[in-house]
């Protein structure tokens, strides 16, 4: 409908402007037609640039990312930086290892956590909360996401961490542990109110035609319910999960930042962005050290791409199922 | 063997309907319990801070400026800071992810073109807010050579926000029927005359929407700010200098915890914690109220 509109409309302006160019006495009337497809063509010009723009920024994000980070791999041979975990930029050690399985083993106990948690409070909004009762939790939880992540950082240092010594016993709280429990909290409200969404969008009839074979509500959410709102609550997950990934003040707070393979869930250790920002701002430019940081600022940007081409490919697949 | 099936097999389906019923009342009851309890222990932690924070606020803290060494230091610049730096970045990210949002819904002829644009925007918009930041440094820092500034904050922060906007704003638009338009082109108005006297206001709901999300998470972004504004604050209060260092409050909390030797940093930092989630709900909310009154509207 719209591409018929654009093209037919278009052509509308130039008609009449070549009308009018054969007349060129006709004062008033020449000026506001040219003026009107001057100002569509540069508003239409406008549009464009900017949508390049987009992706402008993109590519020499990508680019400049690769570029500088490339260049790590001068003097630093592959398998030092992917395979050692011995990061010492001061004495010309650059082994990132420690940060990449840091970020790994973050991600993956964040998602331990959440996953069953915020698809139970999402179960709860969707399917056994009284109406007034979801029209007050719904607003709730979305003001919840609005909340900035270094709020939840400074709740972890200054309320989890002292419970967390004393549950463990340790001198230092601080690690993967401490971590993980700030990233569910932070990224609960976003995975429940997405799955949310997701659930209550299942037909009533599925729910009918499973109650009517004389299933209980139990048996009609997971056999019948959460099944058909799979595709909607893995777009949640993985949503979720590039917050976590990306996720960078509330996890400096709480890790410890030190360079180390964790021995517990209690030991201070480090991941890729908060390596990134506690170190970035105190090397030079153009030094191997900042090089590395920029190749890790690559791991997690390739991490995310790919996330989001497994994002797509969900959806696709949603859109064929139903 | 058929004959045992059949003579116990009223007692076995009893005995498994009792076993399902009784799954459906734990899992009833697990599932209220876990809500609830999650819910309140997340709305109650936050509780806490305001708790701390707010009874201690004053216009003092508020307004005052912010000391290195002694006790008794405000939250001035940063907090002015907070919102020149969002006022910027939408300044510069709202007409061109609007543009961009405008161009997709409407004009967008090429499939393989606006195929490769929505791949874009969504790739950006999965970018984490950090690389932003090392962005940030490598222009404005190493290429333009203008230092830690709120101008290289702001428009890092821009970018961060674009993706948000154009696909929120392509949304709403896409979301508007199809008869005002052809009613718009039927009374021979042009495109640019239908896009904004038509299209634009019927969809200006969806993009304050979008605009007020934007807002609240540029509000609260800490890493951008951190790598492209610095930490500290000119010192000063309505620093309009586009070329001052530009530390927000969120950045403020940090330092304020991490790195200050000040006797009342945990004083300081309670209370900022508290400003910052006001701020932040205040935007939320003012921004919501018009939309949930409209939706009440349009449901009756």
């Amino acid at each position: 409908m719209m591409d018929m509109n654009a093209p037919a409309n278009s052509s509308a302006p130039n008609e009449l402007g070549s009308g009018v160019g054969k007349a060129p006495g006709s004062g008033t009337r020449f000026d506001r037609k040219a003026r009107l497809r001057w100002s569509n063509k540069l508003f239409r010009v406008i549009c464009i640039s900017s949508a390049l723009l987009v992706c402008l920024i993109l590519l020499s994000i990508l680019v400049l990312m690769l570029r500088t980070g490339v260049l790590t791999f001068a003097d630093v041979s592959l398998k030092e930086f992917f395979f050692s975990t011995n990061w010492d930029p001061e004495n010309e050690h650059y082994g990132a290892l420690t940060f990449i399985l840091g970020t790994l083993a973050l991600t993956g106990l964040t998602m331990l956590f959440a996953i069953p948690i915020s698809v139970i409070v999402a179960v709860f909004l969707a399917e056994m909360t009284p109406k007034w009762l979801r029209q007050v939790l719904r607003p709730v939880l979305d003001l919840l996401v609005g909340i900035p992540s270094v709020v939840y950082g400074f709740l972890g240092l200054t309320i989890l961490i002292p419970w967390l010594r004393e549950i463990s016993g340790n001198d230092l709280a601080d690690g993967l542990l401490a971590a993980s429990i700030v990233l569910t909290i932070m990224i609960l409200p976003t995975i429940s109110r997405i799955s949310d969404d997701a659930i209550s969008a299942v037909p009533n009839k599925y729910r009918d035609a499973a109650y009517a074979l004389g299933t209980n509500r139990f048996q009609t959410i997971t056999r019948v319910v959460l099944p058909a709102a799979r595709g909607g609550i893995t777009y949640a997950v993985i949503l979720g999960m590039t917050r976590a990934i990306g996720e960078t003040m509330a996890v400096v707070m709480v890790i410890g930042n030190t360079a180390q393979l964790p021995n517990s869930l209690f030991t201070p250790t480090s991941v890729l962005t908060s390596n990134i920002v506690m170190q970035i701002s105190s090397v030079e430019f153009d030094s191997t050290w900042n090089r590395g940081l920029y190749m890790m600022g690559f791991i997690l940007l390739a991490i995310s791409i790919l996330m989001i081409v497994a994002v797509r490919m969900f959806q696709r697949k949603g859109v064929q199922g139903s | 063997m058929r004959k045992e099936v059949s003579a116990g097999s009223p007692y076995l389906f009893s005995k498994r309907r009792r076993a399902s019923v009784l799954m459906d009342r734990l899992f009833t009851g697990t599932v209220w319990g876990i809500g609830i309890v999650v819910i309140l222990f997340i709305i109650g932690l936050l509780f806490l801070l305001l708790q701390k924070g707010l009874p201690e606020l004053s216009w003092d803290f508020l307004y005052g400026l912010p000391s290195e060494i002694e006790e008794g230091g405000g939250i001035g610049p940063a907090l002015f800071n907070s919102f020149y730096v969002l006022i910027i970045s939408l300044l510069v990210s709202i007409p061109i992810g609007m543009a961009a949002g405008i161009y997709l819904a409407e004009f967008a002829p090429n499939n393989k073109l606006i195929e490769f644009v929505r791949i874009c925007v969504e790739g950006l918009s999965s970018v984490p807010s950090i690389i932003f930041g090392l962005f940030g440094i490598a222009l404005f820092v190493e290429f333009f050579e203008i230092g830690l500034t709120i101008l290289g904050a702001a428009i890092s922060l821009a970018f961060l926000n674009l993706p948000v906007l154009t696909r929120v704003t392509e949304e709403s638009i896409r979301a508007v029927p199809v008869e005002l338009r052809n009613a718009s082109f039927a009374l021979g108005s042009t495109h640019l005359q239908t896009i904004r006297s038509v299209l634009l206001p019927v969809a200006l709901n969806g993009i304050m929407t979008g605009i007020c999300l934007t807002a609240g998470r540029a509000f609260g972004e800490s890493a951008v700010i951190i790598l492209t504004a610095g930490v500290s604050t000119s010192g000063e209060m309505w620093d309009f200098n586009l070329f001052s260092p530009g530390g927000t409050l969120a950045v403020h909390l940090w330092y304020i915890q991490s790195e200050a030797i000040v006797p009342d940093a945990e004083l300081i930092a309670q209370k900022t914690t508290a400003v910052l989630i006001f701020v932040a709900l205040l935007i939320n909310i003012l921004f919501r109220v018009p939309l949930w009154l409209n939706a009440r509207k349009t449901q009756v």
